[in-house]
């Protein structure tokens, strides 16, 4: 259960297209997260599939039957969003029970399905709350609840994590992350954070104005990004991109090396620079370098307890296994 | 100093409210009193009637010999009632549409039907009584409801629209997505949600009705006649009719002042929903 198509599906809001043709698949079981800066068409994208909104041209496929004709009602897909959307009026058992009762499902069947939900999210003592009266970690637990009891084909997340603090954030990041390989169902993720999209995903889409930059698992995304768009966008600290000269050295119109595939070599290495700002994290340094030639300072990571002083030379070496180089049209050269 | 001018500030603002208050109380105040004189003492000088009359409840037992003031009042409330179930539901839908799915001629129609109000009632009164005529509604209940419908219609759908458009649209798509069809989704999360606001529409809407006299005085004889007809049969052009028309006019209006005083919170919260927040 739980297969899902696009094929040349397009989205217009009046004359502006958000979204080109578009084609993707997204296989049963699988953990998808769509990423991408804001305005990317993330969100619409997810909301296409939902039905909550209608392509304008091309197909959604729903475990290969066309979904054109589908209301959101009827694709059998749970969506968790961004501001939770319960419902303020009923109660965190009632706003379970929702979908349940709308389905029609026996009361005796609802009541099972509710306590086991409870259970597994922790909500037991709240079921007779208001979402009013909850923290903010436990609405979005009642949202991914209400999402859960109708055991559906797949579940659509739209930046659930963005309303929480980051201590939360990271919690709730494992626990979705767990449930999916509990329930072994699909589930389209969309973040914006890249973080978000490494940690949890079986397969990263890159999003940029409507168009897929690049489809992969986690890894093939952060070694071998397909293009400058990508490079940049995976990985944090960003990776650090190198125009003009100094990448002409390596027959390319950019090199990108990621601060962690530098190191700072005592004697002379491929470059020679300043130490700027130096950020300590405990387990990491990330150190600014100011290099002659190159515009942007490099972001190098060093050991935790790098203690490069502030206006120090030093010799930088990258790994020449993990460099990337790009073409003028900012795709990756082989 | 700084308390102190707050202070004096504070009486002045009270003082003021209140005298205003009392201007605008004025005239129900008036008739309260003239109602309780005899014909003779009503038309004396303002002054005389507040220090030198007696005081009588003749006027009210003359008006109720005189007609029947329950006939009226229950076609006040059968026509108030019937007027404001069908507008709400008429302008639920409309204001749901309105608000949620807008079209880009959404604002173009709020602005079309807020012009309606903008006509003089007389100038359709010709063709709208040669309709009721023709098909015989004249001087009939239902009659009264359409019509009072009709007329409080863009009232009720701005408000409910106003309401609406303040419920996140995110929740309705969660009750789409959780398999909610449309009557579901307004009957089980949209009404619910909106009661504060529905409560005001429909108090408003009781009120406006409850008073509307020019359509109810033309289209309606003896049957179906409410209580502004009451009100109206004690005018005359001649004679001494004051008393008697005060009497009957604090028997019309009596109902919808109390109901109006328990729930003036409630209209006042209605009626400035969404400008302060």
């Amino acid at each position: 259960m739980g297969h899902i198509c696009l094929r040349g599906a397009t989205k217009s809001f009046g004359d502006t297209q958000v979204i080109p043709p578009l084609d993707l698949e997204i296989t049963k079981g699988a953990f998808v997260v769509f990423v991408g800066p804001s305005g990317c068409g993330k969100s619409t994208l997810l909301r296409l599939i939902a039905g909550l909104e209608d392509v304008t041209e091309g197909v959604v496929e729903i475990n290969g039957q066309d979904a054109k004709h589908l209301p959101p009602a009827k694709r059998g897909l749970a969506m968790v969003f961004q501001s939770y959307a319960l419902y303020p009026h009923m109660s965190v058992r009632r706003n379970i029970a929702f979908p349940m009762k709308m389905a029609r499902i026996p009361p005796e069947e609802q009541e099972r399905r509710i306590a086991d939900a409870a259970r597994v999210l922790n909500l037991t003592e709240y079921l007779d709350r208001r979402p009013g009266q909850l923290s903010g970690g436990q609405r979005q637990r009642v949202a991914i609840g209400r999402a859960i009891v109708r055991e559906p084909e797949a579940f659509l997340f739209d930046e659930p994590l963005s309303n929480l603090d980051a201590a939360l954030r990271v919690g709730m990041r494992i626990e979705i992350t767990e449930l999916h390989k509990r329930l072994a169902t699909t589930m389209i993720y969309v973040t914006h954070d890249q973080v978000e999209a490494m940690t949890m995903a079986d397969t990263i889409v890159v999003l940029r104005a409507g168009v897929i930059e690049q489809v992969g698992g986690p890894l093939e995304l952060y070694h071998s990004s397909r293009n400058l768009f990508v490079a940049g966008f995976i990985g944090s600290p960003r990776m650090n991109l190198i125009h003009g000269d100094a990448a002409d050295r390596f027959d390319a119109h950019t090199i990108g090396i990621r601060p962690e595939h530098i190191d700072i070599v005592s004697t002379a290495g491929v470059w020679t620079g300043t130490v700027g700002i130096a950020e300590h994290l405990g387990s990491d340094t990330f150190i600014r370098v100011a290099i002659k030639g190159i515009a942007e300072p490099l972001t190098v990571r060093a050991g935790g307890d790098a203690n490069h002083g502030y206006g120090d030379t030093i010799h930088l070496q990258p790994r020449m296994d993990f460099l990337h180089r790009f073409a003028r049209d900012s795709t990756r050269i082989p | 100093m700084a308390h102190r001018t707050t202070l004096r500030r504070k009486s002045v603002n009270t003082f003021a409210a209140g005298f205003l208050a009392f201007l605008m109380v004025f005239p129900v105040l008036w008739i309260l009193l003239l109602s309780f004189k005899t014909e003779g003492d009503a038309i004396k000088a303002p002054f005389e009637i507040l220090f030198n009359t007696g005081w009588t409840t003749e006027s009210y037992s003359t008006v109720q010999s005189r007609s029947d003031y329950v006939k009226h009042f229950t076609n006040s409330v059968v026509i108030v009632l019937g007027s404001t179930f069908l507008g709400l539901l008429v302008a639920i839908p409309a204001a749901w549409s309105m608000a949620f799915v807008p079209a880009r001629s959404t604002r173009n129609v709020l602005m079309w039907m807020l012009s309606t109000k903008m006509l003089p009632p007389v100038g359709v009164l010709v063709p709208i009584y040669l309709i009721f005529r023709n098909l015989g509604i004249l001087d009939t209940r239902t009659g009264l409801v359409i019509v009072l419908m009709l007329i409080n219609l863009p009232i009720m759908i701005w408000m409910l629209y106003t309401y609406f458009r303040e419920i996140p649209g995110e929740i309705l798509e969660a009750a789409r997505m959780d398999g909610a069809r449309l009557r579901e989704e307004i009957v089980h999360v949209l009404i619910p949600m909106a009661v504060p606001g529905l409560a005001s529409t429909m108090l408003l809407n009781v009120i406006l009705a409850w008073n509307e006299a020019f359509w109810t005085l033309n289209l309606t004889a003896a049957k179906a006649a409410p209580l502004t007809a009451f009100i109206a049969s004690y005018s005359s052009p001649e004679g001494l009719f004051y008393a008697k028309l005060s009497a009957a006019s604090v028997m019309a209006i009596a109902p919808i002042l109390i109901l109006g005083w328990f729930s003036q919170k409630q209209l006042v919260r209605g009626l400035t929903f969404g400008a302060v927040k």
